[in-house]
């Protein structure tokens, strides 16, 4: 294991998602370290995106959605009746496939979570934002133009817009479903080395349809096929000593 | 058809289509104008300060429409202070909150059996309920009850459609971030949203200023004595009605001035209203989507 690496931070046990009648997650156990960076890998469809969501309960929202299984982070099951979820969302952040920044301003933008919580003084929030965006890696490149408007600045831009505002709340968990694809190479190995630097402090699940991606910079891969997950392990066993046939097929490109 | 013909017929299909296009944008535009050529260039001649906020004349001439004019902005700020709330809350409601259900299939039904009622119709309607089961005669606030419920279903339509437009990912960035619903609905998909509903709203208003035959039959013919009577009981004949009125009994002899006058006014009125709402929140709005957004 990884040096940096701690304990379980979040704990999946014998979770089943359904939408609807569809059976779409069917009893996946996992454990992904904290302060670590755990990829999530599989061919479309495989339930890859609506695993991440039930972390976030973002699946929430979809009417028709069941879940049943424990999914704890800390030891805490965040399923248990009466849990916050509006705490829970701000201790896990989510950064979304499209860069998604609101119509507003950079600076409002990344402002927005803290105000969501309270935090009122300018200052205040001044500092914030300067730290996220530092964070982000996008502090020298907008901090001119605080004031203008988040869409004018290119989707790599956006994107590590995206995870300051995430920043911003002070998570633990960073989830990231498929955050490079609507980028160019050049924004996408920006995000990688951001990626990396931020696993120090926070614990980071990614899902990638690129595998090169996944072994460039997970510390962990969990390798889902529809709904199942079939291995979890060290990226570099995974990719050099599958311990499952199916893995090592879609790992060599048998399928996929 | 060889391919050269088939490419050469395709390609003059193209230009005269886009000259009928053009033609018919020209032709829109043209319309536009001579119409307010026409009702300006009569209008305008003799428009005096008087003329705005004086007495309308039973019998002789030189009256003037200061009191219908009142009665027509009160009666469409008042009609929109009764419509917005519960227009704007059954539109958030289907765009955010509605499931797909029987609830929801009865909402819409009703909103658009609403929206086909003849106003004329809404005008008896409020006559029966609003002016004399309830007692209010014919009033400033029989009127603009009548008016709330005639706007009703186009503030909904228009609330429901703006907020739809916006990219599901603004709620999804928002929820994510730890907001609620009601958090998400007030700072970002509301104030993203205004450009849309704003114009639907000045529409509505638009509506308001401009409507008759609903009047006639909850707020009245008459006006009030007093220039500025701000009774919502009193009688309320606005500027549409009196414009009507003048032309189906020209009593006076200076009607037809009169006429063309009060035509001026009215579309100058729906071009203020507009402007006195659409001026302020755009400013606001260029404030919230930061510098340099389109």
């Amino acid at each position: 294991m990884p040096e940096a690496a701690t304990e379980s931070k979040i704990s999946v046990t014998d979770l089943n998602a359904y939408y609807g009648t569809a059976h779409v997650l069917k009893g996946i156990t996992v454990a992904f370290p904290g302060n670590a960076v755990s990829a999530v890998i599989g061919p479309s469809g495989c339930g890859k995106s609506t695993f991440i969501r039930t972390i976030n309960r973002m699946n929430d929202t979809i009417p028709g959605f069941r879940v049943s299984g424990r999914v704890t982070i800390d030891g805490t099951d965040i399923y248990a009746p009466g849990t916050d979820v509006v705490t829970l969302r701000r201790r896990v952040g989510m950064v979304f496939q499209r860069p998604n920044p609101f119509p507003m301003s950079i600076f409002d933008n990344v402002a927005y979570g803290p105000r969501l919580h309270g935090v009122r003084k300018r200052r205040e929030l001044a500092d914030l934002v300067e730290k996220s965006l530092q964070a982000a890696g996008l502090w020298d490149e907008v901090k001119d133009r605080l004031g203008q408007s988040a869409l004018g600045l290119s989707g790599g831009q956006q994107q590590r817009l995206c995870i300051a505002r995430c920043l911003a709340v002070d998570p633990e968990v960073l989830l990231m479903d498929e955050p490079a694809s609507a980028l160019d190479p050049s924004a996408t190995a920006r995000l990688e080395d951001l990626i990396d630097s931020l696993k120090s402090s926070y614990t980071i699940i990614i899902v990638t349809h690129n595998m090169q991606q996944a072994a460039r910079i997970s510390d962990f891969t969990a390798f889902f096929l529809s709904g199942e997950l079939v291995e979890f392990g060290p990226t570099q066993r995974i990719f050099t000593r599958p311990a499952d046939r199916r893995t090592e097929d879609y790992i060599t490109g048998r399928f996929g | 058809m060889g391919a050269e013909r088939f490419t050469r017929w395709s390609r003059a299909t193209d230009r005269i289509m886009t000259g009928l296009l053009w033609l018919s944008a020209l032709i829109l535009l043209g319309v536009l104008g001579w119409f307010i050529f026409a009702v300006l260039k009569d209008g305008l001649r003799g428009l005096s300060w008087q003329f705005i906020s004086g007495q309308p004349h039973p019998v002789t001439a030189g009256g003037g429409i200061g009191p219908p004019l009142f009665n027509t902005f009160y009666v469409t700020v008042l009609s929109l202070v009764l419509s917005l709330p519960v227009g704007m809350g059954a539109g958030i409601y289907l765009a955010l909150y509605a499931r797909p259900g029987q609830l929801t299939e009865w909402l819409r039904l009703g909103t658009q059996a609403l929206a086909s009622v003849p106003s004329i119709v809404m005008g008896l309607f409020g006559m029966v309920v609003f002016s004399q089961a309830m007692g209010l005669g014919f009033s400033i606030l029989s009127g603009s009850l009548a008016l709330a419920i005639l706007n009703l279903p186009l503030i909904v339509n228009v609330t429901e459609q703006s907020l739809r437009d916006l990219p599901a990912a603004y709620r999804d960035a928002s929820l994510a971030l730890g907001a609620t619903q009601y958090q998400t609905l007030v700072r970002v998909l509301l104030p993203a949203a205004l450009p849309a509903l704003v114009n639907g709203i000045a529409l509505a208003a638009g509506r308001a200023a401009g409507e008759t035959a609903i009047l006639v039959y909850t707020a009245g013919v008459s006006t009030s004595r007093r220039l500025f009577d701000f009774n919502p009981l009193a009688p309320g004949g606005t500027l549409a009605v009196y414009l009507w009125g003048i032309k189906a009994n020209p009593i006076v002899p200076d009607w037809r001035e009169i006429a063309n006058r009060s035509a001026a006014v009215l579309l100058l009125v729906v071009l203020a209203i507009n402007l006195l709402l659409l001026g302020p929140v755009r400013l606001w709005h260029r404030r919230f989507s930061g510098r340099g957004a389109r």
